[in-house]
């Protein structure tokens, strides 16, 4: 390739080509500024979307990474701007979410000086970025950039950052643009060991009562297609993590549904229960095990996994398959034999049953007067025809979401599992919508959450984004009033809120938005949400003290999950 | 149960990665008893030796961590018994003393140090050693006080017949070959 004199800045921009980008999230400021010049020239070829926030610019470069598996991109200026990134990229790290970050810097000789502006984003990013790199000279740009991608997006993927010092932008270099594919000390996956898969192999062929666990590692592998055919050979019945949803339809048979803290009430018991676990891609989360100590006691363990930090961190494997979860479950494919569990996949209809007497009905189709988080949950995935993404903030809304919105296709579940991060919703939505433009986006946020980034509602209706939000409104911090009252002898601590009128806000952005009161406007008014045109919010104003049930409580064992308080 | 264990890491020499390395220690509250960072046999590779307190669980579990650090090859942990370990110490007393009596002479002697510098004021002693005997012979020479003193951090090398490192790193390349 023939290389031509250009500026730092421009070489950023054609980095960023170079590697596919069509969308970068953002906000400018002065240590940026030579590249968001250098942008102007380029809005034929990317979409830059200006955030109302730096957090809302990251939260949204990680909704467009979960529906596309690629890195999503943003960009902040130095100081401040850094440091309000910070949030989403602690996310992005715990949840394994491909980013990269870049960030504008004073210029080199002012580093170290308390210059305006100057923070030490290396620094301070250092624990929550797979890797960073400041950049002093244009020269390094398009290497830097190359393997910010290659790292972000291989292997276990994560964020990373990028500083580029504000001289840097300014010079010149002979722009060259090479991808990375390989660093020396970086070995992103291991082969799978046959022997490892043989092993593997003569344990589930001779289980009794084997139990798949599947997480977001089947999503990041694009392992669908092999989990599938993997569990209706084996006729294995598979759990999902919250991170795992929509890697297999929700109707499934073989699903037999969520793991954790408020999932469902088989997968957990019957973990306590199982012969075998296999754990594909899932990595032991602490909401998921309840108690390590007690945690299926009964069972040897088999960890597919692409992340050998990951073995026996917490849980240790009896037989550990290091790589990819595509090509390891490919491989054990080969080695399993046809069989059926039908007795042991009938116990867990069996708590279905139990969980749904005890708990969903009442949920789903409520009779009491008040509406549920749960009912309007079940009318928008039935309104979507099951097809939408799903995106959540955090609470109660959240693990309602999880459990009774459906899926039919992979990528469509955008959440903040790891970090748990209020706020993330209505920013992730705008990344999900650019990154799926064809399908719709649902987002649930509660009234807490929806406060912390609802200046989002801007960047939404600046570009015409048609996400749909609906806001459950219980007047409190919900989950937090949940434990309140469920351990705290009800000592309501700073958790009751005084809420502005949502409508008039979401009306002051220019959007659309209903408030819904009554179980017989309900239907009808997610049914108009899904019907119009363009972005909408609807406000549901639900049962002020509904609790999230059935529940692990902290600390307990998994088998202990309560249906009920 | 804790035990001291001597951590290696093999990696590039890269601006920042002492911050990475030791952040992951940090993190779960483990104090690094000593540390010492140099170029190694290979070219380019630093190489980190690190010792901690601790049990061998966590060590393990800090040593995948460390891994994980994509400027970081490789990393080892080891126990006290697997491998040879030196650190060395410098002394600077008051050369009067040594006039006076030959107390420091014997100790220099006994404990197989020697002496680096003689000025009309101050002499400089060198001893390597383990910590504990580098510590004895502070003690004996803080009899005439001791006007300075400096331990270094422990280097350690395996007794091990199998050099681990180079057999990564064919085990790396071939890994890399397949990919290619
Ligand atoms: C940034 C942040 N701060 C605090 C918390 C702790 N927290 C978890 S859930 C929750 C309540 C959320 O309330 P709301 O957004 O109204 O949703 P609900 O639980 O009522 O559905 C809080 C405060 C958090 N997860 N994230």
């Amino acid at each position: 390739m023939a290389t031509k004199r250009i500026t730092g800045s421009q070489a950023v921009i054609l980095s960023l080509l170079e590697e596919g980008v069509d969308t970068i999230f953002g906000y400018p400021g002065g240590a940026i500024m030579p590249i968001y010049d250098a942008l102007y020239d380029f809005d034929k070829h990317v979409t830059h979307i200006l955030t109302r926030h730096e957090q809302g610019a990251v939260h949204a470069a990680e909704g467009y990474a979960k529906v596309t598996g690629k890195a999503g991109v943003c960009f902040a200026t130095s100081g401040p701007g850094a440091t309000n990134l910070i949030t989403g990229i602690a996310d992005a790290q715990i949840d394994s979410i491909p980013l990269v970050c870049i960030t504008g810097q004073v210029a080199s000789p002012l580093l170290g000086t308390d210059a305006f502006q100057e923070s030490d984003v290396v620094g301070i990013s250092m624990p929550v970025t797979k890797w960073n790199y400041q950049v002093t000279s244009a020269e390094e740009i398009p290497d830097a950039i190359a393997k910010a991608f290659y790292i972000a997006q291989s292997g276990r993927p994560g964020p990373v950052l990028l500083d580029i010092a504000k001289d840097a932008q300014f010079q010149e270099l002979d722009f060259e643009y090479k991808k990375c594919t390989k660093i020396r000390s970086y070995i992103p996956e291991f082969p799978v060991d046959p022997f490892k898969v043989k092993e593997a192999a003569d344990l589930i062929n001779a289980a009794k009562k084997p139990l798949l666990l599947f997480g977001q590692g089947v999503i990041i592998a694009n392992a669908e297609d092999e989990l599938k055919a993997f569990i209706e050979k084996t006729g294995i019945p598979a759990a999902w993590t919250l991170l795992g949803l929509s890697a297999l339809p929700t109707d499934h048979p073989l699903n037999v549904g969520m793991l954790g803290m408020h999932g469902n009430y088989g997968p957990n018991i019957k973990t306590n229960e199982a012969d075998l676990i296999i754990a594909v891609g899932m990595r032991f989360d602490d909401r998921v095990t309840g108690k390590v100590s007690t945690y299926a006691k009964n069972a040897k363990i088999i960890h597919l996994e692409v992340d050998p930090a990951e073995i026996n961190k917490i849980v240790k494997a009896d037989v550990p398959v290091l790589g990819n979860a595509r090509n390891s479950l490919a491989m054990l494919m080969e080695n399993v034999q046809q069989n059926k569990h039908d007795a042991w996949v009938q116990e867990f209809r069996d708590c279905d049953k139990i969980e749904y007497e005890k708990v969903i009905q009442k949920d789903i189709f409520p009779e009491k007067q008040g509406l549920t988080m749960g009912e309007a949950v079940r009318i928008a995935s039935e309104k979507t025809n099951h097809e939408a993404i799903l995106v959540t903030d955090v609470g109660q809304q959240q693990m309602i979401a999880s459990r009774y919105f459906k899926f039919k296709h992979s990528k469509s579940n955008v959440t903040s599992g790891g970090l748990g991060t209020m706020g993330y919703g209505i920013p992730a939505a705008v990344g999900a919508q650019l990154g799926a433009k064809d399908r719709k986006v649902v987002t649930f946020v509660g009234d807490g959450g929806f406060q912390m980034t609802l200046q989002e509602l801007g960047t939404i209706v600046q570009n015409k984004l048609p996400v749909k939000i609906i806001l459950l409104n219980n007047n409190f911090l919900g989950m937090v009033r949940q434990w309140q009252q469920l351990f705290f002898e009800k000592r309501y601590s700073f958790t009751e809120l005084t809420n502005p009128d949502f409508i008039m806000i979401a009306n002051g952005f220019g959007m659309p938005a209903h408030k819904v009161t009554k179980r017989e406007e309900l239907e009808a008014g997610i049914q108009k949400m899904m019907e119009h045109d363009g972005p909408y919010l609807l406000e549901v104003v639900v049962e002020k003290e509904d609790n999230v049930f059935p529940m692990v409580p902290a600390g307990a064992s998994v088998s202990d999950i309560i249906l009920e308080a | 149960m804790k035990q001291e264990f001597n951590i290696t890491i093999f990696s590039e020499n890269h601006i920042g990665l002492l911050n990475r390395i030791t952040i992951i220690f940090t993190r779960r509250k483990i104090n690094i008893e000593s540390l010492t960072v140099s170029a190694s046999a290979l070219k380019g590779i630093s190489k980190f030796t690190i010792v901690v307190n601790e049990t061998q669980d966590r060590v393990m579990k800090v040593v995948s961590q460390l891994e994980k650090v994509v400027d970081v090859m490789k990393a080892f942990y080891h126990t006290n018994d697997e491998m040879i370990f030196q650190e060395i110490a410098l002394y600077k007393v008051p050369t009067e003393a040594l006039y006076n009596t030959d107390k420091i002479e014997k100790m220099v002697r006994n404990a197989g140090a020697r002496i680096l510098e003689i000025t009309r004021e101050y002499t400089v002693i060198e001893k390597t050693g383990h910590k504990e005997e580098t510590q004895a012979l502070f003690e004996q020479l803080n009899e005439f006080h001791v006007m300075q003193f400096i331990r270094s951090g422990r280097i350690a090398i395996t007794r091990d017949p199998i050099e681990r490192l180079s057999e990564f790193l064919k085990e790396r390349d071939a890994m890399f070959d397949a990919l290619d």
